[in-house]
């Protein structure tokens, strides 16, 4: 027997492109200029950051490129800059736009895996808490509550300083990325699963998901292939908001000292370094990596806001 | 067992069954505000039986528990107290049973290909094991409820909801079910629509040679399908008889008062709202007759005494105390 889709004059289903071409958020995405803004100079700022080592007139963490003569020099366009140092250089000679492309990556990545991590911690606590209900929802909702009345930072110190108490002096350098990671994942995944808990009880008494049940599909699989789909879209905001606070919370614990090592400097290293030459007349240290973390935050929330308006249906 | 005693044999038996749902405040709340647990009854002391190869309705107004009584069969729920049997097929085993539900929006997950929704069950029970299977059932089975082989591809949202409760038909046709539960399948739908998805129903069943527990609050929808109905109100079974009985004969003030109310052509939606005041809360029900408050005949006795249920001659099973055999 051959599907009806073969005959001739039947009409073929749409392919995916089709699909996305077709879409609401495609129509309203092409519609809103915030969001072509900010999705155009957010793809230039990570394009820039994955390919530092090609674009960037120097690796910052090679200690043989840097020349001390070369320290603390302005941007080109001021008296006294020099090329190839665009943005300048800093004490130890590093230039600055490439520190900048490199920190980038760093803050991108950090921000990345911790919405990742988060993520998954955050929908797993959402999905068993809506899905099962009773104590098992009691006590991770309660686990929960009580994250969120401490303070991201006071958790991020916290973790970071029992980690670094626990690792090998040699690894602490190596682990400082991992170390964040978890920190920023461990104060943020309570949003996503009150959100994912929330359309899971939703979802859950729909009938859709009892029919299933009736066919006595695992609950494993109800949760994988029809709940956590249609859950998908309240957390793809969430995630979206969250990876700009991540790379906040990321820049204000490395600009506290607890965070990237100046030997792997994210944006907020950088800034926190460059803090200490604000009055030595060497703005351009401090004010350049500043300017890239406002920019890099504030597309990706123009973004999140965008997919948020987008995708609630309420506000339309 | 002979096939004769098999054919006697209720498919389903549903004896005194309860159900409660606690709907009490968190323990918090209540420690602060002092309040005491509340319970609330939406099934209470149902029995009734639904012969092989037929039809039983379950009408009644809104909230009654009729929808309840459907999960408990199909054992979405559990039962507080009571048996529910169904009897057993030709394998030896009880009768399987499928449910079509009342929405036809929420029936259907929006993120599945249709093709996907049928073969679900296909795919959990194991009835089919090969891709191409699956698809030639899957578009044997459209085709079985009056769609196209190609509507597979699409998802829910490209169909009307005619169109779904169809699709939700094939599902549950494709479990291979003996007994199908359908909680008000067509009460979401238009009116010319409702007919289609009837008659469709009413041939499935002889094709099929399914039992059906058929639900609705609309006793003219329930006239064309049943072979008997059991009226409900407020978690209880009041009356039960042959559909033809029930309507030249009805027994009880509650029946009397439905089908003096049954929408006609110039009220199509006058349904829901029944004349003669509120249906009381289930959290609090009337002492005795739980009808009393709404009752034009009710006497003293009866916001006092429970009233039995009593099977008079014609085999209809009715739970007042004014009822008689005339
Ligand atoms: N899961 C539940 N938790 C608490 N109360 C419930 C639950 N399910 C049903 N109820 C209550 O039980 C009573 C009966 O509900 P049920 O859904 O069975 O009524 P129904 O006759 O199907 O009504 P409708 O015609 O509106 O579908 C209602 O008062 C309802 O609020
Ligand atoms: S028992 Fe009394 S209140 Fe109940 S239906 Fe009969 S007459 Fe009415
Ligand atoms: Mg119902």
């Amino acid at each position: 027997m051959t599907s009806d889709t073969s005959k001739p004059g039947a009409i073929p289903p749409p392919t995916m492109l089709q699909r996305v071409r077709d879409s609401d958020i495609w129509w309203s995405f092409t519609h809103s200029k915030s969001a072509m803004f900010a999705a155009t100079v957010l793809a230039v700022l990570i394009l820039a950051a994955v390919f530092a080592p090609f674009i960037a007139p120097q690796d910052p963490y090679d200690a043989a490129q840097l020349d001390m003569w070369k320290a603390e020099l302005p941007p080109v366009w001021q008296e006294g800059g020099e090329w190839p140092f665009l943005l300048g250089t800093d004490t130890q000679g590093r230039d600055l736009l490439s520190a900048i492309l490199y920190g980038t990556r760093i803050s991108i990545v950090i921000g990345l895996a911790s919405v990742a991590l988060s993520l998954l911690i955050g929908m797993t606590a959402g999905l068993v808490a809506g899905f099962f209900g009773g104590m098992i929802d009691n006590i991770l909702m309660r686990i929960g509550d009580i994250t969120l009345s401490i303070p991201t930072i006071l958790i991020a110190i916290l973790v970071s300083t029992v980690v670094r108490q626990l690792l090998p002096a040699d690894l602490r350098e190596i682990g400082a990325s991992a170390v964040l990671i978890f920190a920023i994942s461990l104060s943020s995944w309570v949003q996503y699963a009150r959100t994912v808990r929330a359309q899971t009880i939703v979802e859950r008494n729909k009938e859709y998901v009892q029919a299933a049940r009736l066919l006595k599909v695992p609950a494993r699989r109800i949760l994988a292939h029809h709940i956590l789909p249609n859950t998908l879209t309240p957390v793809l905001v969430a995630a979206t908001l969250n990876f700009g606070m991540a790379i906040l919370t990321e820049a204000t614990l490395s600009f506290l000292g607890i965070g990237m090592p100046p030997g792997q400097p994210s944006l907020g290293t950088l800034i926190r370094i460059g803090n200490q030459f604000l009055f030595s007349g060497s703005w351009w240290i401090v004010l350049f990596p500043v300017i890239q973390l406002c920019l890099l935050v504030v597309v990706v929330n123009l973004l999140g806001d965008w997919l948020r308006d987008v995708l609630n249906p309420k506000l339309r | 067992m002979t096939v004769m005693s098999i054919q006697k044999m209720p498919a389903l038996s549903v004896d005194r069954l309860v159900k409660t749902f606690d709907v009490s405040a968190p323990w918090l709340n209540r420690l602060i505000e002092r309040k005491p647990r509340q319970v609330l009854q939406a099934v209470n002391d149902i029995t009734f039986h639904v012969p092989m190869g037929g039809c039983l309705s379950l009408v009644g107004e809104s909230g009654c528990g009729k929808s309840t009584v459907a999960r408990l069969v199909t054992g979405l729920y559990k039962p507080d107290t009571g048996d529910i049997r169904f009897a057993p097929g030709q394998d030896g085993k009880p009768l399987s049973a499928q449910m079509i539900f009342q929405d036809p929006y929420a029936s259907l997950n929006p993120r599945w290909r249709v093709k996907n929704i049928i073969a679900e069950p296909l795919r959990e029970l194991k009835l089919r094991n090969s891709k191409a299977e699956i698809t030639e059932r899957v578009e044997e089975l459209l085709k079985t409820v009056g769609l196209s082989a190609s509507d597979g591809e699409k998802f829910p949202h490209e169909f009307s909801g005619g169109q779904r409760q169809r699709i939700s038909i094939a599902r549950a046709l494709a479990g291979e079910p003996r007994f199908l539960v359908c909680d008000e399948p067509t009460s979401a739908l238009d009116v010319s629509v409702q007919a289609q998805v009837l008659n469709l129903m009413r041939r499935l069943q002889d094709e099929f040679g399914l039992t059906y527990l058929f639900i609705s609050h609309d006793l003219s929808v329930v006239r064309h399908m049943s072979d008997r109905i059991a009226v409900m109100y407020l978690g209880r079974i009041v009356e039960e008889g042959d559909t033809e009985d029930l309507f030249a004969k009805p027994r009880h003030p509650y029946t009397q008062l439905l089908l003096e109310t049954i929408p006609n052509v110039k009220h199509p939606h006058r349904d829901r709202v029944v004349a003669g005041g509120e249906v009381p809360s289930p959290l609090k029900p009337p002492s005795g007759c739980p009808f009393h408050p709404r009752c034009p005949i009710a006497t003293a006795r009866c916001s006092e005494e429970i009233p039995p249920v009593r099977t008079l001659a014609s085999g209809t099973r009715v739970a007042c105390h004014f009822v008689t055999e005339q």
